[in-house]
């Protein structure tokens, strides 16, 4: 590169180079993702059990998020609405990149393809994104279903914007009208030089989708149109705290929010740095 | 053989054409030079011979037959800027050999390194594209190459190696080449005959 990259090495990271933490942030933020959902799964409902023995505890060394006025511990029920969060997050985030890749690769068949695809988009977008997924979620029945179909009809717009406007990019590089003039097929040229510059993006969108699927999701139960009660899903512990915040019960939605913040967090991380190591620009400082 | 444009008209507006009428005729094994101002058109007349703008009036054959719009161009286009004309996530092996296997041959007389086939082409210099670019339009079925200022960018020694080498290798091949440049000089020594685009332009 001719721009002269000048990496201070401070702080706990020392002595390493900026791909070699770029992995070790990757590799550690999938770790703590990967073990919340897994003990989620493996975690019985046996360990919910009411006792009300021991109601809103504070927190401490046995209950590190304290238990709730049933007596279960916040810990293990943040655990497993963490989980859950992120399973139908993945769920959601994979169904919407299916439908982006699909009306991406739809709009550059043709012109009229690719202004319907386009109306649809500004069509979606021009609803807020909450009141869409209240709106489709009641009428796909409520419950899991419905607020996973939500989430997945909602999230494709930018994604689909993305690939979109990347093949326009791409048909218009002169190695693309080089490799026509070289005798391949449009099939050859799809697949070798377009394919490969779409997948990162493809990849990348599918997990920058995450943090909204997971918040969106939560926002829904929030507000009670999502999981039903029963659930362990963050969004109803949250809505369930406030009604105990101004007894001082600060801990029921504490811990929980500040985990939620965390999952965020970590899947924004994780993209962020996946995309520098992709690119191959950016692999190499 | 003949590569031969008649009565080309082409603008990218409507009622403003950039071409008018240009005829045009390259001979096989020929270097004809084409010279014209900054905007005139040169670009855009190669791209019509080459097959890449296709919304033109006229006509573009060889011996009279229209180029068929599939398969391998016999009129094969060079650009000025070879890091746009490389797909960035190709090894310069796989970009070499996209029309055909370039023969050791064609390698050893561009110069081309056997260590430089297994990098990535932002790790190679504007030069050493440009030998990888022209290394790959020279195939066996390429009759007319079109350099459009193809060692515009080079300092005057590569310019010099790069020019040797394709007159060789067209002369061995009987390639017609069009050459466009700037550099009145660097056309007077190189061409057979110059063409001055205002002058078969009537715009």
């Amino acid at each position: 590169m001719s721009t002269a990259v000048v990496t201070v090495n401070k702080g706990v990271f020392r002595g390493l180079n900026l791909r070699q933490k770029t992995f070790l942030i990757i590799g550690f933020t999938s770790l703590l993702l990967l073990t919340i959902v897994i003990s989620s799964v493996f975690l019985g409902d046996e360990s919910l059990q009411t006792n009300f023995g021991s109601k809103n505890l504070n927190p401490s060394p046995e209950h590190p998020f304290g238990t709730d006025w049933m007596g279960r511990d916040m810990f293990i029920r943040t655990l497993k609405g963490l989980g859950l969060s992120i399973l139908i997050g993945a769920f959601a985030s994979t169904i919407s990149s299916i439908l982006a890749i699909i009306l991406g690769l739809l709009s550059s068949t043709g012109k009229m393809a690719d202004s319907i695809i386009s109306w649809l988009v500004d069509l979606f977008l021009s609803i807020p994104h909450l009141l869409l997924i209240i709106i489709i979620s009641i009428g796909f029945g409520g419950g899991a279903t419905g607020i996973i179909v939500g989430v997945a009809l909602t999230h494709w717009t930018s994604l689909t914007r993305v690939v979109r406007a990347e093949i326009k990019q791409l048909k218009t590089q002169e190695y693309i009208h080089i490799s026509i003039n070289l005798g391949k097929s449009k099939l050859w040229i799809a697949t070798k030089h377009i394919l490969p510059h779409l997948i990162p993006q493809i990849f990348l969108g599918t997990i920058l989708m995450f943090p909204h699927a997971i918040l969106h999701e939560a926002s829904a139960t929030f507000l009670g149109f999502g999981l039903s009660p029963h659930e362990p899903a963050i969004g109803i512990i949250l809505s369930e705290s406030m009604k105990y915040l101004s007894a001082g019960y600060w801990w029921l939605a504490f811990f929980p929010g500040l985990s939620l913040l965390i999952v965020v967090l970590a899947f924004d991380m994780i993209g962020d740095n996946l995309g520098k190591i992709m690119d191959p620009r950016s692999a190499q400082e | 053989m003949c590569l031969e444009g008649e009565n080309i008209s082409f603008g990218y507006k409507r009622n403003n054409l950039i071409l008018h009428n240009v005829n045009i005729s390259l001979e096989s094994g020929k270097l004809l030079g084409l010279i014209g101002d900054s905007g005139s058109g040169k670009s855009t007349l190669c791209k019509i011979l080459a097959g890449y703008e296709n919304n033109y009036q006229g006509k573009v054959s060889i011996n009279g037959k229209e180029i068929p719009p599939k398969g391998y161009n016999p009129v094969q286009l060079v650009f000025q800027h070879p890091e746009k004309a490389v797909n960035p996530k190709w090894k310069m092996k796989d970009i070499l050999n996209e029309g055909n296997n370039v023969s050791q041959y064609i390698l050893d007389s561009f110069g081309i390194k056997q260590n430089w086939l297994n990098r990535w082409p932002n790790e190679l210099s504007g030069g050493e594209l440009q030998r990888f670019a022209l290394a790959r339009a020279l195939g066996p079925k390429t009759k007319y190459l079109i350099a459009d200022e193809i060692t515009t960018m080079l300092d005057a020694i590569t310019q010099a190696q790069i020019w040797n080498t394709v007159l060789d290798i067209v002369k061995e091949m009987s390639i017609g080449v069009l050459v466009v440049s700037h550099e009145k000089n660097l056309i007077k020594k190189l061409c057979h005959e110059i063409v001055y685009l205002d002058d078969i332009n009537d715009v």
